[in-house]
Formats: structure tokens, C-alpha cells, sequence
């Protein structure tokens, strides 16, 4: 199984305020595959969500998702500040498999 | 007339190439735009009023952009001063201010703008039904609100621009959304308004935008039908790439950006590239709401935190860590139970497995075989006592718990002594709603005192 950090470019995430998670994944050549191929039912289980948000941007070849945090920032249950560690997640994602 | 603003970087405390600032002083800027916080280090620093940036490296370069204010004869803006953009913190901001006046020999006319909202305004105003909740809004009630140790509003374009109308050559403002402080003078003099807010996202980190993030200092000019940003660093360059990019930073929604009384939208945004590293960008458009709103940020004292980390090295403890953490929490909670008398509603054990899963938590999909690990317990109770309590239990336990009752009592390796640090108050952000204004200047307060020391 092909994963999404084998084929994007770079993934990245950061909080978007003290409430939500925003992760860019910067597809390069492959967008129109990763567009095809990411499993958003099982992005949306990782992170605890139904309610996962994806945003197309052709023009810079990036894939953008945002949800909200299950643990508000620095909350008392919340692991990392920033939210950046959890491009690491999006990366070991496999895609579903396309025709 | 293009009206031209000049960014030295994303925050005051971040730092910026002086040559590159000097380039920018002499493209003949409108005004010097920078911005002195933001909600990213988390909650504890709008919990306690405080700045996260060290006061000497803030001073160093505050004084830069004074000596570079008055060689440009423009007036300077710092908005959201001190991180969290309490009134304490802009009034730091403005003894730091006289300070360097007095040392550089400059009169000024310094304009303070108070975004702080008191509890009692809040749960007035909440009564009345002007609080809009966002998503997700935490759930809020009189004793909640009443429990917020500061509420601060994000001012706007037309509270920064109220205090550039007093005249003044330096305005401190408390919280304000990013981009208010470089929109509010090209909004002002009929710039278009699609183009001032999106140049001023695009703005708000200063070379974010560009190749070369570090030099900090960019020139965004905004005109009738858009606006170009050129970074001042000689090697620094703007693509459309680096430039539209940005609007994906730290925002949900690439194509939207929500600010007080109005939104704007990207989506028809085109992006060019011109000689010399610029970029110019036309077609975005605001969209003005019928009510005024301003966004609410509020920290609240959520309890007392201790933590205690102890090393774990042997491998029989190594391979079966987490039957060990659950074994040992049953069995402290019994302990707490009894000794402490504490419900399990007044505490919370944390348990996070440095080497193994502490950023990921149960989500983190690799099985990894470490070496060591570190077990970090994150005791929070409703006072400090009580949390100290807690971690004067929990020691023993973090030292000696064994796997069965069979074996000889293990101790791992505490790497300090006490093994307990107190990590003190714990805030947590407790308002993600909207306030509604009959008049933008409503939830802000303006305040004009000139320092005479030419």
C-alpha cells in the first residue's frame, strides 16, 4: 500500500487558532492522484472527527485539511502546543486504491 | 495615491535584517506595521497577562524601528503588544516606549489602544445575546466567564485606524486580529478592499512570504486595484508560489479569511510575477457583514499542575510498559482514594510514554522497541496543595511500582531530585465566540499622552 507521505512533496501542520488543525500537503506532480486517492473516512477516524474539512487548491498543487482539536491548545489533555507533529499521522496514511 | 506599508516582520521578539529595514525606510513608506503576539505559544500567556519574548531582545529591536520611524516620519504600529495584548502589556510596551524616547531624544505623540474586555461586560453582554459562538465554542455560563483571568477582543482595522486619527506618531494596541494593523491606513485612504486584506495576510509574517524568511522586512503597496509586496533583503524574492501560499498558514480555510465586519475571499485572486523579486496580486474581494463584530479570546485558571518523570532503562519494564501504567494507576487511584479522600472528578492522571507515544498518544500507528523510556506523569487538581499531594503519592509509585506482586521491588531512575516539579497554574482557552457591536470603538478604549523629550 502506497502511503501519503511516499508520494506528496511535503506535509505540514500547525494550529489554526487554539481550536483547530490545518495540514497542508503540497502534492506536486502527484495532486490529481492524492486528490483521487485520499481516504477521507479514514483521515476523519484518525483524527477523531466527522467533521474534517478538505479544500482543493489546483494552482499550487496542495491539498489542504483542517478539523478540530479534540484537546483545545494547551488544554490539559493536549500532547503538542503547536500541532505540528500531526503531519506525521497524514504521512502514514495509506491511499486507496484508484483505477 | 498608492499608500505603501512597511512590515519589519511577523512579531517584535522574531527579528529582521537591519539592512533590509534601512532599504525599506528609504522606499518612502506610509506607515511601519508590526504585530507583538499571537494565541500560538498557547494559553498561559493571555491566563497570566504575560509576554512570552524576552524584554531586552523586544527593546534591541523596538528602538530599531524607532530610530527607523523617525527617519521615515511616519507613524509606527504594534498591535497585540506583549503576546497576549492585555492592557498591562501595552502599557509595557508604552514604558519601554518613553524609555527610548528619553535615550533617543524624540517627542511623540503615543496612542494606546485597550482591547480588554472585564468579566462583568461579558456576562452582560452574554445575557443580551451579543455572543455568537464560533466553532467549536467551549460552553460558557456566569460562573465560567466570571472564572476568565483576562478577555481580550481582536480589535480591527477601524479601532487601529481611530488611533492613527489622534495624530499619533506611535500606536500600542492590545489584541488585535493579524492583518488589522497593515490594513487600517490603505482601507482608509479608499485602497482597494479586497487587496488591503488579503496584502495583509499575506503580510503578516513579514518574508514569510518570500524565499528568504529570515531577513523579515517586506513592502506591501496597496493601490485602487490590488496590491504588491516586494521583500527589502537584497537576495530575498517574491514568486506567486511563495505569495499565494500563504494564505494557507495557520488558517482553516484557504480561501476565506473572516475579520471584524466584513470577509474576504481569494478564490478569483490572480498572482503575477513583476522585475525585481515583486509580486502583484488583483481580484480578491471583501465582502462587508451587515452587523460589526470582533472575535473573543479568554483564559480561565483551570487547576494546578505537578509532574514527575521518571527513566525506565530495564527491559523486562521496557516491553511491557503499558501493562505496568495500567497496572499502576488502578492501583494508585485506590491510594489517592483512601489517603487523599479525592474524587476522581477532582484530579487527573496523565500518562504520557517519552520514546513510545507521548506527541501521538494512542493514534501514533509505529510499534517501536526503545531502549529506554521515559514515563512523564502530568498530575492537574483544583489547588496547588492538593496537586503537590498528589505527586507526594504518586513518587513511589513512579519509583517502584513492580510488574507483579511476585518480584523483588524495582527503582527506576528519577534524574532529579525533588522528582516532582511543580508546573503551577494551568489555564485553558475557555472563548471562541464573536461580540456584537452597535459601534466599532464600543469594547475599546483609547488613550493619547505626549512624551516630550526632543
Amino acid at each position: 500500500m502506497v502511503k501519503l507521505g511516499d508520494v506528496a512533496q511535503n506535509i505540514r501542520s500547525k494550529n489554526a487558532g487554539p481550536f483547530w488543525i490545518t495540514v497542508d500537503i503540497f502534492c506536486g506532480d502527484h495532486y490529481q492522484d492524492i486528490c483521487a486517492a485520499l481516504p477521507m473516512a479514514r483521515l476523519a477516524q484518525i483524527v477523531g472527527q466527522s467533521d474534517i474539512r478538505r479544500f482543493e487548491i489546483p494552482e499550487l498543487q496542495v491539498l489542504k485539511v483542517s478539523f478540530v482539536r479534540t484537546a483545545p491548545q494547551g488544554s490539559r489533555f493536549d500532547r503538542d502546543m503547536h500541532g505540528a507533529q500531526w503531519a506525521v499521522l497524514f504521512a502514514d496514511v495509506s491511499l486507496v486504491q484508484t483505477a | 495615491m498608492p499608500t505603501r506599508v512597511l512590515v519589519p516582520c511577523g512579531v517584535l521578539g522574531l527579528g529582521f535584517d537591519p539592512a533590509a529595514l534601512d532599504a525599506g525606510v528609504k522606499a518612502r513608506p506610509d506607515i511601519i506595521s508590526i504585530d507583538g503576539g499571537s494565541t500560538d505559544s498557547g494559553p498561559f500567556y493571555l491566563g497570566t497577562g504575560t509576554s512570552k519574548y524576552a524584554r531586552g531582545v523586544c527593546r534591541r529591536q523596538w528602538r530599531a524601528l524607532m530610530v527607523a520611524r523617525a527617519a521615515a516620519g511616519v507613524p509606527l504600529v504594534m498591535t497585540t503588544c506583549g503576546t497576549c495584548g492585555v492592557a498591562a502589556m501595552v502599557d509595557e510596551a508604552y514604558a519601554m516606549t518613553r524609555e527610548l524616547a528619553a535615550e533617543l531624544g524624540q517627542t511623540l505623540t503615543i496612542a494606546r489602544l485597550y482591547s480588554d474586555q472585564s468579566p462583568d461586560q461579558i456576562i452582560a453582554a452574554h445575557h443580551q445575546s451579543r455572543l455568537t459562538p464560533l466553532t467549536p465554542a467551549p460552553v460558557i455560563d456566569e460562573t465560567r466567564l466570571a472564572a476568565m483571568t483576562h478577555v481580550v477582543a481582536l480589535a480591527g482595522a477601524e479601532q487601529i485606524d481611530a488611533a492613527l486619527l489622534t495624530g499619533a506618531d506611535i500606536v500600542l494596541a492590545g489584541r488585535a486580529t493579524d492583518t488589522a494593523g497593515i490594513a487600517a491606513l490603505p482601507l482608509r485612504r479608499g485602497e482597494h478592499p479586497g487587496g488591503c486584506w488579503h496584502g495583509a495576510k499575506i503580510g503578516e509574517c513579514g518574508a514569510f512570504c518570500s524565499n528568504e524568511p529570515a531577513t523579515g522586512v517586506i513592502m506591501m503597496t496597496f493601490d485602487h486595484d490590488g496590491f504588491t509586496v516586494q521583500a527589502m533583503a537584497p537576495k530575498a524574492t517574491c514568486t506567486p508560489q511563495s505569495v499565494s501560499a500563504h494564505m494557507l498558514y495557520e488558517n482553516v480555510d484557504p480561501f476565506e479569511l473572516v475579520e471584524p465586519g466584513g470577509v474576504l475571499d481569494v478564490r478569483a485572486a490572480r498572482y503575477e510575477a513583476l522585475s525585481g523579486g515583486r509580486v502583484r496580486v488583483e481580484g480578491s474581494h471583501w465582502h462587508a457583514h451587515e452587523e460589526y463584530t470582533v472575535k473573543l479570546e479568554g483564559a480561565y485558571l483551570a487547576g494546578y499542575q505537578t509532574m514527575i518523570l521518571a527513566m525506565i532503562r530495564e527491559p523486562r519494564y521496557v516491553n511491557e510498559i503499558e501493562a505496568w501504567v495500567a497496572d499502576m494507576l488502578i492501583t494508585a487511584r485506590r491510594d489517592i482514594a483512601s489517603s487523599l479522600n479525592l474524587a476522581s472528578e477532582d484530579y487527573s492522571l496523565d500518562v504520557r510514554l517519552v520514546g513510545k507515544n507521548a506527541v501521538l498518544g494512542t493514534r501514533e500507528p509505529a510499534q517501536s522497541q526503545p531502549i529506554e523510556i521515559g514515563v512523564l506523569l502530568m498530575m492537574t487538581a483544583k489547588d496547588s496543595t492538593t496537586a503537590r499531594e498528589l505527586a507526594d503519592v504518586m513518587n513511589p509509585y513512579m519509583l517502584h511500582h513492580p510488574l507483579s506482586a511476585q518480584e523483588a521491588l524495582p527503582t527506576f531512575a528519577f534524574p532529579y531530585s525533588p522528582a516532582s516539579v511543580d508546573r503551577g497554574p494551568l489555564y485553558e482557552f475557555g472563548l471562541n465566540h464573536v461580540l456584537h457591536l452597535d459601534d466599532p470603538m464600543q469594547a475599546f478604549r483609547l488613550k493619547v499622552d505626549e512624551v516630550r523629550c526632543g
